[in-house]
């Protein structure tokens, strides 16, 4: 079994087995991956990087498609 | 990857672009578990094998001139050139709005197996299963596997074309392999017990942060069912934005191929999905007949072509099984969103009478997806055609769209190839 991997999701630290992607965490850490333009909470739906409501900040770096990133050790997530 | 590793095979250098972090595309995502089935390791195996060059998490966003792509990573921009290219942009699943489609933890079918496969947590969970097309029944099974509870499978589709599905799906492997119906039989046991509904299909999810609970149609009556998640797809679209982007000719949203899968555009073909939802089986003898080709071994693409028309049977009753049934076009009420990039509800697009009009005066199509998840709807529900694309295809960072501006890019970034 592979080690956890402890990623920081707005502030809070969350573990994950490694190999889980950034949106699973998100959704099982069970907030909203962002915000829409009416205020809507929204999370992942295609699941394949194609529609974008998985998009998240990645270490600073805003619009990362959260179903398509790994999570590594000590990454910074901020949602909406 | 089936085209790279018969081009590689014969000599030639190949590289291979793909979007996901490995390849294999949506039907052979590994996972955080693992656990590919035996063919897709037999071709990873052999793509390795042949030194093929594999360039994961990037995407092609533009082709400023005829034999040059200009291709985004996560970090980095690069510029390919090749002699031959062969697309293999597979499909995504069709969304249909309803009243509450919006709400986190609504996911598509494959979009739950997905991200299940990439680490979300199902024991316990109460999940949904809505929609049309074979893949519902492979995500059921996959979701039971993970320890989730079924309440209900919902397939829009009619008894009636469910059981001529079944007997030709049985007809099938009477005369060809038996793949098919193993493949049924293994789901039919995997599955058993799981409560199955034909012309049944979602009418409302509802939660207030998240889901909580979806009413579905079934049997003419509604039906609301506490659930944690609803998968919900309704079949598949082909990925055809890259081949519009090059220019490709397209017929009833696929791209038009010859029989050696070559596209209307020199040198560059087209296999899988892109060319008409088919299925797995489909897509690697077309992979395999574009490598063969690209290669310019025609003769030997040219064995293939029975094995693709046994393959080829089982796409188009897959096309006459699943067909939308025209009720799916009163699921959204005024005020459900479609453009979910825009927040633009369906009664603003009902206004007008083209797509080109819609996106113009509400924006509809203009978000990060341009297009990718209300287009295939709008074409439902409003019979508009929206085939046209312009680039950036994906949205790409400024800097990347400027990297190129002045001149040919600098030796490191270039990746030169040979199909």
């Amino acid at each position: 079994m592979l080690s956890p991997v402890t990623l920081m999701v707005n502030g809070s630290p969350v573990a994950v087995p490694a190999g889980t992607t950034v949106a699973v965490a998100v959704v099982a850490a069970g907030q909203a991956c962002r915000t829409s333009v009416s205020g809507e909470p929204r999370g992942p739906l295609c699941g394949m990087g194609t529609c974008f409501e998985c998009r998240v900040a990645i270490n600073g770096k805003p619009h990362c498609r959260s179903c398509q990133i790994l999570c590594e050790p000590g990454m910074e997530v901020r949602t909406d | 990857m089936a085209a790279a590793v018969r081009a590689a095979e014969c000599g030639v250098r190949v590289g291979i672009v793909d979007d996901n972090a490995s390849l294999g595309g949506q039907i052979w995502r590994s996972g955080s578990e693992g656990g590919q089935p035996k063919e897709a390791v037999g071709w990873a195996e052999r793509l390795r094998t042949a030194g093929v060059t594999a360039l994961c998490s990037m995407r092609i966003f533009d082709q400023p001139e005829a034999t040059v792509l200009l291709a985004e990573g996560t970090d980095d921009v690069h510029e390919l050139r090749c002699e031959n290219l062969v697309l293999a942009t597979g499909a995504r699943e069709r969304f249909l709005p309803f009243p509450g489609w919006t709400l986190p933890n609504v996911m598509g079918a494959g979009g739950l197996q997905a991200m299940v496969k990439c680490g979300l947590p199902m024991r316990g969970k109460r999940v949904v299963v809505a929609g049309t097309g074979p893949l519902l029944l492979a995500v059921a099974a996959c979701l039971r596997q993970h320890g989730a509870e079924i309440p209900l499978i919902c397939e829009q589709a009619s008894w009636g074309n469910l059981a001529r599905f079944s007997l030709s799906l049985l007809g099938q492997s009477l005369l060809g392999p038996y793949g098919k119906l193993i493949q049924g039989l293994r789901l039919t046991a995997e599955l058993g017990g799981t409560p199955f509904a034909a012309n049944s299909w979602p009418l409302a999810a509802h939660g207030r942060q998240t889901l909580e609970s979806v009413t579905v149609s079934r049997g003419g009556k509604s039906e609301t069912i506490r659930c944690d998640y609803l998968a919900c797809g309704f079949h598949l679209v082909s990925n055809i934005e890259l081949p519009l982007l090059l220019g490709c000719q397209i017929q009833n949203g696929c791209v038009q191929v010859d029989d050696l899968q070559r596209t209307t555009v020199p040198k560059v073909l087209c296999a899988g999905e892109p060319t008409g939802i088919g299925g797995v089986e489909l897509s690697i003898v077309e992979g395999q007949i574009a490598g063969l080709a690209a290669a310019g071994r025609a003769t030997e693409a040219r064995k293939l072509f029975g094995e693709r028309e046994r393959a080829r049977r089982f796409a188009s009753i897959l096309d006459r099984t699943f067909r939308l049934r025209p009720e799916l076009t009163s699921l959204p009420a005024p005020e459900t969103i479609v453009c979910r990039c825009e927040d633009v509800p369906y009664s603003r697009l009902r206004q007008h009478t083209s797509w080109r009009a819609a996106k113009l005066h509400t924006r509809c199509g203009m978000g990060p997806c341009q297009g990718r998840v209300c287009g295939p709807a709008t074409q439902f529900l409003l019979k508009w055609n929206p085939a046209s694309v312009r680039p950036p295809i994906f949205p790409a960072r400024v800097e990347s769209l400027a990297a190129f501006a002045d001149g040919p890019a600098p030796e490191h970034n270039q990746v030169t190839g040979g199909i």
